[in-house]
């Protein structure tokens, strides 16, 4: 019977044509994806020319293998450099609405808390409305986000990002577990707490948060309360490092004379404030520096 | 008014109706960082719906919404008898701003799981509009409340700077408790036409014929109001019933063009001025004619924003902040002070 497998692989394969053939061409291969604003896309295939109007989506799309579906992007994206071709069709919050119309997108992917949202789809284009600002949504991102774009490994992939982060964990220095970690957003002093995307980042790898939680995610904090909350590191951007002893009261604050400082390049600030694939990179950055500071 | 001045009147207003058209044309020109007669590229289907919905309705509506202002800001410096008195005077923008701050604060707290993002996704859609025209009623009766009703000018414009400053600081710690509605907060701060469809310039142009032809009918009181109150009370106008009137014209249309375009600055201001340094004349007209003025300011500062740093757009508000001011600080070099 050695005829046998060789039927049977063409029996499979012609099977297998029939089937993606019958899936192309009946509506039930319709793609049906709901938005974080509760609102169904529902795309004839999966989607080949997108506009992404946040960095992190972007990001997503890239981390996905579909960086070359990218037609339109927003004027913050700046990752991956694959992207520094793709056409910049505004901010996320004041697109230019005939840019957009003009790359004929079949998926423009937004926030759905910008209010441009709404025109859109009132010109008839198909928006889907996803947002990561926790862990949770940067998983609903990726699965949406898979499903939009028919990659079925979406979910692998954020799957992997997490298992990425585990053994991450297990770099960092035993004697800095727990350490609490004052990471500065920006300058006028807000502050990630642990109700944010970088405060849930901080949790995973074993490092505890000087900001008590249920502030919110990113708290304008007075000056006073840090000196008193005694941070054990401070994660600071780079231009603000230089600035830390004029604050008052601050040049006394242990971390500081002791210098657990990591001074924050802006590139790693984009990895870790913004939710989305560079997580694992940023994290890498925070670990190192961490682990490099001499614990008193 | 005599026949001369209502020659004069009909000629500006037909002036003014010939600019809003060629402004039109400009506006429907100009978008993609080229400046195209749009007659003949609409063969091309996605050229043809960029011109007729976008280019189209936010023309119509800049003109629609800018007239709204015009308006408002001819029947405040009347019933307020002076000519620094703008549309937002009695805390209509400050309200629209608190109404919209809550909306978005609301839809990103309660945004946080999906079942409550679903809702106020739903919200979002077609909340802020009714958000902001609802703030800036409530803004305005609460006004209204403070200075103990509408008879006297005075207490009604304290009590708006009053309302204006009270709900500005509720907004901003709003914001400042939630700061991540302060990027949206800002899109509407500015003002911008971006965001006009055909159903926005449905309501407006109702808005606007309605409440101009209550405001052109009710008219007559206004020119004896500018001798004083007290005065116009002698000659048997009934205050109270005139000011009810316009107060509620002032908030309605202040009201519909803030709901649809965000903070739009001197326009309101301005229309008045330039009408009265082009003809003296009544209310009657003054009130049509800075209506058509309003227009026509934000129709040319629609497409301005469009063309200065195309295909980069500035926010309308911006422009005509700039503008307005500009030609205000003019006049105001040029006649010693403002008319």
């Amino acid at each position: 019977m050695g005829w046998w497998p060789e039927m049977r692989s063409l029996y499979r394969g012609l099977v297998a044509s029939v089937s993606m053939l019958l899936f192309a061409i009946s509506p039930a291969s319709a793609l049906t994806v709901v938005g974080d604003d509760g609102v169904a896309l529902t795309l004839s295939k999966p989607a080949t020319r997108v506009v992404t109007l946040l960095p992190s989506l972007a990001e997503v799309v890239c981390d996905l293998g579909a960086c070359d579906r990218l037609v339109g992007i927003d004027r913050y994206t700046n990752w991956p450099p694959e992207t520094a071709n793709v056409a910049v069709v505004g901010g996320g919050l004041d697109p230019q609405l005939e840019a957009i119309l003009r790359l004929r997108p079949d998926l423009i992917v937004m926030a759905p808390s910008a209010r441009v949202i709404a025109r859109l789809r009132d010109l008839g284009l198909p928006v889907l409305a996803l947002e990561p600002k926790r862990m949770a949504d940067l998983a609903r991102t990726y699965r949406a986000l898979g499903e939009a774009l028919g990659i079925a490994e979406a979910d692998a992939r954020f799957t992997q990002l997490q298992s990425d982060l585990g053994v991450l964990k297990r770099s960092v220095d035993a004697s800095w577990l727990g350490a609490r970690v004052y990471f500065e957003v920006s300058d006028e002093l807000y502050a990630a707490g642990p109700d944010s995307f970088v405060g849930e980042l901080l949790t995973s790898l074993g490092f505890g948060n000087a900001i008590s939680s249920g502030l919110g995610p990113f708290p304008k904090i007075s000056p006073e309360w840090v000196v008193r909350a005694n941070p054990d590191v401070l994660v600071v951007s780079e231009q603000t490092v230089g600035r830390l002893t004029q604050r008052p009261g601050w040049s006394g604050m242990p971390a500081i004379a002791e210098k657990q400082v990591c001074a924050m390049p802006q590139a790693q600030a984009d990895a870790l404030v913004r939710p989305g694939p560079r997580l694992v990179s940023g994290a890498q950055w925070l670990v190192r520096c961490i682990n490099q500071l001499k614990r008193s | 008014m005599n026949a001369r001045n209502t020659t004069s009147a009909v000629s500006v207003a037909l002036t003014l109706l010939l600019a809003a058209g060629a402004l039109t044309c400009l506006g429907l020109m100009v978008g993609d960082g080229t400046l195209r007669w749009p007659w003949g590229l609409t063969s091309d289907p996605i050229t043809a719906e960029i011109i007729w919905q976008i280019r189209a309705p936010r023309s119509i509506g800049a003109w629609a919404a800018g007239a709204l202002l015009g308006l408002a800001g001819a029947i405040a410096q009347a019933i307020f008898r002076n000519p620094l008195a703008d549309p937002y005077l009695l805390g209509s923008s400050s309200g629209a701003a608190l109404a919209v701050a809550i909306a978005l604060a609301l839809a990103s707290w309660l945004g946080a799981d999906v079942s409550g993002a679903a809702f106020w996704g739903g919200f979002m859609a077609f909340g802020l509009t009714g958000a902001a025209f609802t703030g800036a009623l409530l803004a305005v009766i609460l006004t209204v409340t403070l200075a103990g009703g509408v008879a006297q000018g005075t207490r009604l414009l304290l009590g708006g700077v009053v309302v204006g400053v009270v709900l500005g600081a509720l907004t901003s710690f709003l914001t400042f408790i939630a700061p991540n509605v302060l990027l949206n907060m800002q899109g509407f701060m500015l003002g911008s036409t971006a965001l006009l469809n055909w159903s926005a310039v449905g309501r407006l142009l109702v808005v606007g014929a309605i409440c101009m032809a209550i405001a052109a009918t009710f008219a007559k009181p206004l020119d004896a109001l500018q001798l004083g109150e007290r005065t116009a009370r002698s000659l048997g106008i009934p205050l109270s019933q005139v000011n009810a009137i316009y107060i509620l014209l002032l908030a309605t249309v202040t009201g519909a063009a803030v709901a649809h375009t965000g903070l739009i600055a001197f326009v309101g201001l301005a229309a008045p001025h330039v009408v009265r340094a082009w003809l003296p004349c009544q209310h009657r007209a003054l009130l049509l004619l800075s209506s058509l003025t309003g227009g026509v300011l934000l129709l040319g500062a629609d497409a301005l924003a469009r063309l200065i740093f195309s295909p980069m757009e500035l926010p309308t508000g911006l422009l005509t902040a700039l503008l307005g001011g500009g030609y205000l600080l003019w006049r105001m070099g040029k006649v010693g002070r403002l008319s």
